[in-house]
């Protein structure tokens, strides 16, 4: 085959799915399928076994839990998109979906499979990280939660276990006073974002409240850029205190990524414009 | 459904194969199957310069499903030759070094097959191809075009020293005293980048071999079958007439399937060892390293001209990459259909260009959509725009000085070229006025006082296709003809097979050249089958690439019609009770002049041809005509683009905002399939501008290895085209039609180009290399701004 042999199971409840992880030894969950099955084309990744986890019911669909929203993992990205109430609640999210690859990607691709990949050139990790939400994992011993924060440790590298599985991801809606944007430079081939930068602002009275600033696509995890968010908090949001905020991007991106299409110093410099873009439109979604 | 009062030439006539491929019904290569089929996979390098000390099959032969696994020795064993190259262009000192299949002693770039397994699936196959072991001593690389003639370069051939393949130039008029009499001249080192072709089907072969027989038939992704037949009788036991090649539905092909390739010998010769049909179908990462690729050119430019603008010459030292081996029309594309075209659309009193092709550790290189026409163009249209800037004139003021008048009956230029007919300046003033060009001056002169980039950029393009006078093709070094057939065959009910030695593979001849017919003979285009791509079925042909397809293909048409009518004519008198000289043919229809109703339709005739029952003496049963065709010169389709960019000068991002295109190729047949055509094409050129670009690293990987990193244009990337058209008719051949399949590539790379430059201007940039990445253009204008504190 393109692919090395490999074993294939197809588990009907998150239980099994679970159990088999645990067990069948180096066996890989599949979900979507659009970064694993690409990379075992190129045998790049041999996983001796696939558990599908396409079969199990109730890891999909989208529901409003009191301040957040909750999306179970098998969530295709076309429905993140594609969804009134991610629209209405958390409108950063569905547009970030929206622009995800292409076509193919959004209706196959799923938000957990996304998340648990912790690509530094994906959308989701970045958005997430500054929207706050949390990723809900399960293992044998049950779920567990843990901040986007906390999840990307280093790329490709999420924060949960062997034998455990994102199950859903908590993210909090944008209320009043309060907005979100995201900017991206894609790479013409991929779609992934060479730089990705996702603000989400509160502002009172023309002052800006909180800030949370999350840069993808330079380092290994999405980064976030507290200097740039405690230069904004306090101040009355203008072009001036948003270019300012934005020079401080810089400092939170030590040894960025490079490659032929783009260097670290270019992606350095998009992210600083790119946040300064994000945070403008960002503070009008927040009417300001 | 055409009727007899509607012209079926220049209807914007639906294609008639779309049907079958837009139901998923086409058939391609890889769709067919054949009892006993056995499948293929190839070894192949991971290194792009190596000696190969030993390759151990043992493990791949005990692998599941696995009937063989083969090297290049046995191929040689066992009488299979070396790929030749097919075009060796005289007076320039070219090396052929030996091409073997499957590399035997030396891997020279990455994609270097060393070894074949055949297995009972492809699946096994491709799992025993990974248990071939290779052992290697790796040698040093080199992958820069000009760095490969460096005294200290690694050497890829013994037959090559300095890993010169050939030198070759052209020289026409005193170029030394148009510089010396030059007011200015400028100057640029200008690159046309390595691009891959990106055919929506890769290659594809299935060989088998007919033992009892001594048969041989190859179904293969094709542009010319009856080149590759013709080129098997040369490196594979096989005596021609025992050659069958199909080249059945092709997924596009954009040059990258004109070579006769290694795999096309390989299943043959797996055929033969393991007695069963092979199989091969190519992945599209295989597809990257072992499909050819186009352009790799640096080229250092001069050009002079005097102060009100009128250019005296052009100057130029061109290197152009061969790749590791030369593929089938290799060395042709930087000569011949480069050189010579180097006055574009101008009266240039003096050219001079010397090319120098070499060998480097990369993907042999061959035709790509324009083929070495790209290449020339854009260095003329970027060294017309510099002396426009060098003179502070409007670059479409110095083209209006420069092009060469209307004319309808033959224009020699410096290189030698005899141009067939062209109205440049009506070309132009069409696009100016579409454009509204001057008031988009004006409002980018508005937008430059505001601190916005924005640029428009005009191109003047004429180019060389139709490919081509076989005389012409003798005295250049092709190896064959470029002469094309045809056989128009009347069925007893007037229905029509049209057979062609073109082969189309989605350009839409199955239906532009019924509406040929149709129009010529006053049959609907429903009741003619255009039949091609297969040796056994159609006459002698030499394919189709060069956007000759129609130019010449139409010829050949048009003689068999001419004999049709003449025929029909007897016929009819005789069935009429007239005389020949009073019989008259017209939609449809022989009749005595005066009396159409009592006329014999051709189906009427076709019916009495076929049947014989009472035929005029001296005639012969049948209604059917063969013809051939040689055109007497080539043709040149020419055009006015124009482009509008804007570049974003906070990241160097490019907002391609507005494109206008009028192509002249003659009278239009089907303006749908025009307008397809120039769409495709002006994406492509386009895309070398501002998005592909192949690239290795030093040690021969290619980086560029996938579509994740190849860009490849998306439709959101372009805007929607403005296109327009005049129609000068040529005289090279009978309906007065020019090709217009790489108009588009050719013409859109420079005028997306200048017009990037144009936008950049006021910061001085002249220069960025493509394609034009955000971060070259930020990096250029970050060096501008620096250079202008």
């Amino acid at each position: 085959m393109q692919t090395a042999p490999f074993d294939y199971y197809r588990p009907e409840t998150l239980a099994d799915a679970i159990d088999l992880l645990s067990t069948v030894d180096g066996a890989r969950p599949l979900a979507g399928g659009h970064s694993l099955l690409p990379a075992m084309k190129l045998r790049v990744a041999n996983p001796p076994a696939l558990v599908d986890l396409s079969r199990i019911e109730g890891l999909d669909g989208i529901s409003r839990n009191g301040d957040s929203l909750s999306i179970g993992a098998l969530t295709k990205h076309a429905a993140v998109a594609a969804s009134e109430l991610v629209q209405g609640d958390c409108s950063i999210l569905a547009d970030t979906a929206a622009h995800i690859g292409d076509p193919a990607v959004r209706n196959r691709g799923t938000i957990g499979g996304s998340i648990a990949h912790a690509d530094p050139a994906a959308d989701y990790p970045t958005v997430l990280t500054a929207l706050g939400a949390t990723i809900t994992v399960t293992g044998k011993s049950g779920d567990r939660s843990i901040p986007a924060d906390d999840y990307f440790v280093d790329m490709f590298t999420p924060a949960h276990a062997d034998g455990e599985l994102v199950t859903s991801v908590e993210v909090p809606v944008i209320g009043d006073e309060q907005g979100g944007d995201y900017k991206k430079h894609r790479h013409p081939a991929s779609s992934y974002a060479v730089v990705g930068v996702a603000a989400v602002v509160s502002a009172s009275d023309g002052t800006c409240t909180a800030a949370r600033i999350a840069i993808g696509g330079i380092t290994g995890t999405p980064e976030r850029a507290e200097a740039a968010e405690a230069a904004l908090v306090g101040q009355v949001v203008s072009a001036e205190s948003i270019a300012e905020a934005s020079s401080k991007v810089a400092a939170a991106l030590d040894n960025p990524l490079g490659d032929v299409y783009a260097s670290g110093e270019y992606r350095v410099h998009l992210a600083t414009v790119l946040t300064r873009r994000a945070l403008a439109d960002a503070f009008i979604d927040a009417g300001v | 459904m055409t009727t007899t009062t509607e012209r079926a030439f220049g209807a914007s006539v639906a294609r008639k194969e779309d049907a079958r491929f837009i139901t998923g019904q086409g058939r391609f290569t890889d769709n067919l199957t054949q009892p006993g089929m056995v499948h293929m996979a190839v070894v192949r390098s991971p290194l792009a310069h190596a000696r190969i000390k030993g390759i151990d099959t043992s493990a791949a032969t005990e692998m599941p499903g696995v009937v063989g696994v083969f090297t290049g020795q046995e191929m040689a064993d066992a009488g299979f030759g070396g790929i030749p190259c097919a075009w060796v262009v005289p007076d320039s000192d070219t090396v052929t070094p030996p091409h073997p299949p499957i590399a035997i002693d030396t891997v020279r770039y990455v994609g270097d097959a060393v070894a074949m397994v055949v297995a009972d699936t492809d699946a096994n196959a491709r799992d025993a191809a990974y248990a071939v072991d290779v052992d290697y001593d790796v040698l040093p690389v080199v992958v820069d075009v000009r760095k490969a003639m460096d005294p200290d370069a690694p050497q890829l051939h013994e037959e090559a020293p300095n890993n010169q393949c050939f030198h070759w130039v052209v020289d026409g008029g005193d170029v030394e005293a148009a510089f010396a009499s030059a007011d200015v001249v400028v100057k640029e080192t200008i690159t046309n980048q390595r691009l891959i072709p990106n055919a929506m089907e890769a290659r594809v072969a299935l060989a088998r071999w007919d033992d009892a027989m001594g048969e041989l038939t190859l179904w293969v992704t094709s542009q010319n079958p009856h080149i590759v037949r013709f080129l098997l009788s040369l490196d594979t036991p096989v005596p021609e007439h025992k050659i069958r090649v199909i080249a059945p539905d092709v997924g596009g092909g954009f040059g990258s399937k004109l070579a006769h390739y290694p795999e096309d010998t390989m299943v043959i010769f797996a055929s033969q060892q393991v007695g069963r049909p092979v199989k091969w179908a190519e992945t599209r990462s295989e597809n990257y390293l072992a499909t050819t690729h186009g352009r790799d050119h640096i080229a250092e430019v001069e050009m002079a001209a005097t102060k009100e603008g009128k250019i005296l010459g052009l100057r130029a030292k061109t290197w152009a990459s061969m790749g590791a081996y030369l593929s089938t029309a290799s060395t042709g594309i930087a000569t011949i259909l480069h050189g010579l075209i180097l006055s574009g659309s101008y009266d240039i009193g003096a050219i001079h260009e010397d090319v120098y092709g070499t060998f480097t550790n990369t993907t042999p290189t061959d035709a790509y959509r324009g083929a070495g026409r790209p290449e020339a163009i854009f260095m003329v249209e970027r060294m017309v725009d510099l002396v426009a800037r060098e003179l502070d004139m409007d670059p479409v003021e110095v083209r209006r000085r420069n092009l060469i008048e209307p004319f309808d009956d033959g224009h020699e230029v410096a290189t030698g070229l005899v141009y067939d007919s062209g109205n440049y300046v009506g070309a132009l003033d069409k696009a100016l006025d579409m454009f509204g060009y001057e008031d988009a001056r004006k409002a980018q002169a508005k937008a430059r006082e505001e601190g916005r980039l924005v640029g428009i950029g005009v191109v003047t393009y004429t180019e060389i296709c139709g490919l081509g006078p076989s005389e012409v093709a003798g005295a250049v070094g092709f190896g064959g003809g470029l002469w094309d057939s045809a056989i128009v065959r009347f069925h007893p009910t007037g229905k029509v097979t049209l057979l062609v030695g073109v082969s189309p593979h989605g350009q839409g001849e199955e239906t532009t050249f019924a509406q040929i017919i149709s129009d010529q003979l006053g049959v609907s285009v429903e009741d003619v089958d255009v039949v091609y791509g297969d040796t056994a079925k159609t006459p002698m042909g030499w394919g189709t690439y060069g956007s000759r397809t129609t130019a010449v293909g139409s010829g050949a048409i048009m003689g068999a019609v001419s004999q049709i009518k003449d025929k029909g004519v007897k016929i009819a008198a005789h069935m009429l009770e007239a005389a020949e000289e009073d019989i008259e043919f017209s939609d449809g229809v022989f009749s005595v002049k005066g009396s159409r109703a009592d006329g014999k339709t051709i189906q009427d005739i076709a019916l009495a041809a076929n049947t014989a029952w009472d035929l005029p003496e001296g005639v012969d049963p049948g209604l059917e005509a063969s013809s051939f065709f040689n055109p007497g010169n080539f043709v040149y389709p020419f055009g006015t683009h124009i482009a509008q960019m804007e570049v974003d000068p906070e990241t160097g991002e490019i907002d391609f905002q507005r494109y206008v295109a009028v192509d002249d190729c003659g009278p239009v047949i089907n303006p749908m399939i025009v307008e397809g055509q120039v769409q495709g094409g002006v994406a492509q050129g386009a895309a070398q501008a501002l998005w592909e670009g192949a690239v290795y690293d030093d040690d021969g990987n290619l980086v560029t290895g996938s579509m994740m990193s190849y860009a490849i244009p998306k439709a959101e990337f372009l805007p929607n085209f403005e296109l327009g058209k005049t129609e000068t008719p040529t005289n090279v051949n009978p309906l007065g039609v020019k090709g217009v399949g790489e108009t588009g590539t050719i013409a859109s790379t420079p005028t997306v180009y200048n017009a990037v430059m144009d936008a950049l201007a006021p910061l001085g940039v002249q220069q960025v290399d493509m394609p034009l990445t955000p971060e070259r253009v930020w990096t250029a204008i970050q060096e501008a701004q620096k250079g202008g504190q």
